[in-house]
């Protein structure tokens, strides 16, 4: 009974995650333009999804601010958190506060704080400004996903790789490396998924011209969403879904995740 | 790792940091204390005390604290029946949470509007069951609504976390010692869990406080908070003087939040990641 009632609690908040996927996936097929009544079943969005090219521009803007953005904060994020390890444990615990600001503070803030920057040292939005934002908000989440990894080594590997005559470096890429690679991964995939779906934090720091799959909708809103957007987002959500399916149903990886657990 | 090489490898984000996050802080602040003219000025911040401002900022506190508490109580039994399951299973849960951002946030919030409008899904459900329909689009019971909506997981995986990690031997225990289960949960499990409870509720408080969107699309853009005031002053008016003003009052409620945090979660357990 008890477990009955689990299930039921458990389904009830899925229904209550997945009803908006459900009706865009449902609304991508619908003729007519409205949002709210239903004119029969078409597979024209998709069809012309292509051949929109303000679409196709910004979804390209959107993935390559987010591949770059996520590859450059990793890159600085898994750097910085094997520096923290060797610090004094003042040093450490300041930084681990800066890191934690853009975590904690509203994403408003850090928005308007950015576009305060560029404007008060005369930037020019475009591009740039928006990848240098995506790039800020996304060092802490990798910081935060290799630290623990790095926390976790055992500091006799390494001396003992030095010890047995492999240089600093080699003994890094040998043994630490290896070690925390799952951690850079999944900061990496949450960096890029945070881009993907930030809206705020382009909304001002972006200029006239440029725009992401976000920004594009929200000034879509006041007019009509275009249809098209459903079907490019039911494409994305079906592509990540059997992505997930994929890798969770793959034979060897069982045992990749629980390394990852630890 | 104690080398100096290793030291020098926090350069980077230590100018980074300096540069996008500490310099950016300080440009709010210098805004909001001037005037256009560059002259210091206690006015933006004192513009909070205008009705228009004072109301907004209510508004949203209210509208906030109603959808932490829902969230908070949908979240707590969700997060206990998972951690009590097997951990494979739990895994698939944790990417399920992550799965709907990849479904633009802006769409699936628009999504809504389609299910909760007079004509809409659920209405149409409810008159087939010959039962009352609800009125909630463009009203705050919508903007409560799509707070919880997509601030849910924020609150589930904190307190998830916290429960996984307690020892089962003190459960154990405590039935040992002849506690009942309503007794156990009070005296054992739930005070464990308050770092994961504090954690998930200003997850969920901050951006709930300072939204601009939520309000934007389900609210009929005639109710504002404080954060639609914020963001209409920076893109409509241009008014940034009057937007960071604003803003740092903003940051006092952050502020406030992140100390009740620190108080209550000084290991960090409760931490999202």
């Amino acid at each position: 009974m008890a477990n009955v009632l689990k299930k039921i609690y458990i389904a009830l908040i899925f229904i209550f995650l997945y009803a908006p996927m459900a009706v865009l996936i449902v609304l991508s097929f619908n003729s007519s333009k409205s949002r709210s009544k239903w004119g029969g079943f078409t597979f024209k969005w998709y069809a012309k999804l292509l051949s929109d090219s303000s679409i196709m521009e910004a979804l390209i803007t959107t993935l390559s601010l987010a591949l770059l953005s996520a590859l450059i904060a990793t890159f600085i994020g898994t750097i910085a958190a094997i520096a923290m390890t060797g610090m004094k444990k003042s040093t450490r615990t300041l930084m681990m506060g800066i890191t934690n600001i853009p975590m904690l503070n509203a994403e408003i803030v850090t928005g308007i704080s950015l576009m305060l920057l560029f404007i008060f040292f005369n930037v020019k939005f475009g591009f740039t400004t928006i990848l240098l934002a995506h790039i800020s908000f996304n060092i802490p989440y990798v910081i935060l996903s290799v630290l623990p990894r790095i926390k976790q080594l055992n500091p006799s590997a390494y001396e003992a790789a030095m010890d047995l005559g492999a240089s600093p470096f080699k003994a890094f890429f040998k043994v630490v490396f290896p070690d925390i690679l799952p951690g850079v991964f999944s900061g990496m995939l949450m960096a890029f998924t945070m881009s993907i779906d930030d809206f705020i934090i382009t909304h001002f720091t972006k200029g006239a011209g440029v725009d992401t799959l976000s920004t594009k909708i929200y000034s879509q809103v006041r007019k009509g969403i275009d249809p098209k957007m459903y079907a490019l987002s039911s494409v994305i959500f079906i592509t990540v879904l059997a992505l997930l399916i994929l890798i969770n149903l793959l034979p060897g990886s069982g045992k990749k995740t629980k390394k990852e657990k630890h | 790792m104690k080398n100096k090489f290793v030291k020098w490898l926090s350069l980077p984000y230590a100018v980074w940091s300096i540069a996008f996050i500490i310099i950016p802080l300080l440009m709010v602040f210098y805004f909001g204390f001037t005037d256009k003219t560059g002259k210091p000025t206690l006015a933006n911040i004192m513009s909070i005390s205008l009705p228009v401002h004072f109301k907004s900022l209510l508004i949203a506190l209210l509208l906030s604290l109603i959808s932490t508490i829902i969230c908070l109580l949908l979240s707590y039994p969700l997060a206990m029946i998972l951690s009590s399951m097997n951990k494979d299973n739990n895994k698939l849960m944790i990417l399920i949470f992550v799965l709907p951002m990849w479904m633009n946030f802006l769409l699936r919030t628009l999504a809504w509007q389609t299910l909760l409008e007079n004509e809409g899904v659920i209405n149409t459900i409810l008159r087939s069951l010959h039962l009352p329909a609800l009125k909630i689009i463009n009203t705050p019971y919508a903007i409560v609504f799509g707070m919880i909506y997509n601030f849910l997981p924020f609150m589930v995986l904190p307190i998830y976390n916290v429960l996984c990690k307690i020892d089962k031997n003190l459960l154990n225990a405590a039935r040992d010692l002849g506690a009942n289960e309503v007794q156990t949960f009070f005296k054992v499990t739930l005070p464990l869990s308050v770092p994961g409870i504090i954690s998930g509720i200003t997850m969920v408080f901050v951006p709930a406080l300072t939204t601009f969107v939520i309000s934007d699309l389900l609210g009929g853009s005639k109710i504002l908070l404080i954060g639609n005031v914020i963001e209409q002053e920076f893109t409509l008016n241009s008014n940034w003087n009057l937007g960071s003003g604003l803003s740092i009052v903003l940051m006092l409620f952050i502020v406030i939040s992140m100390i009740i945090t620190a108080v209550f979660d000084k290991d960090g357990e409760g931490s999202a990641l």
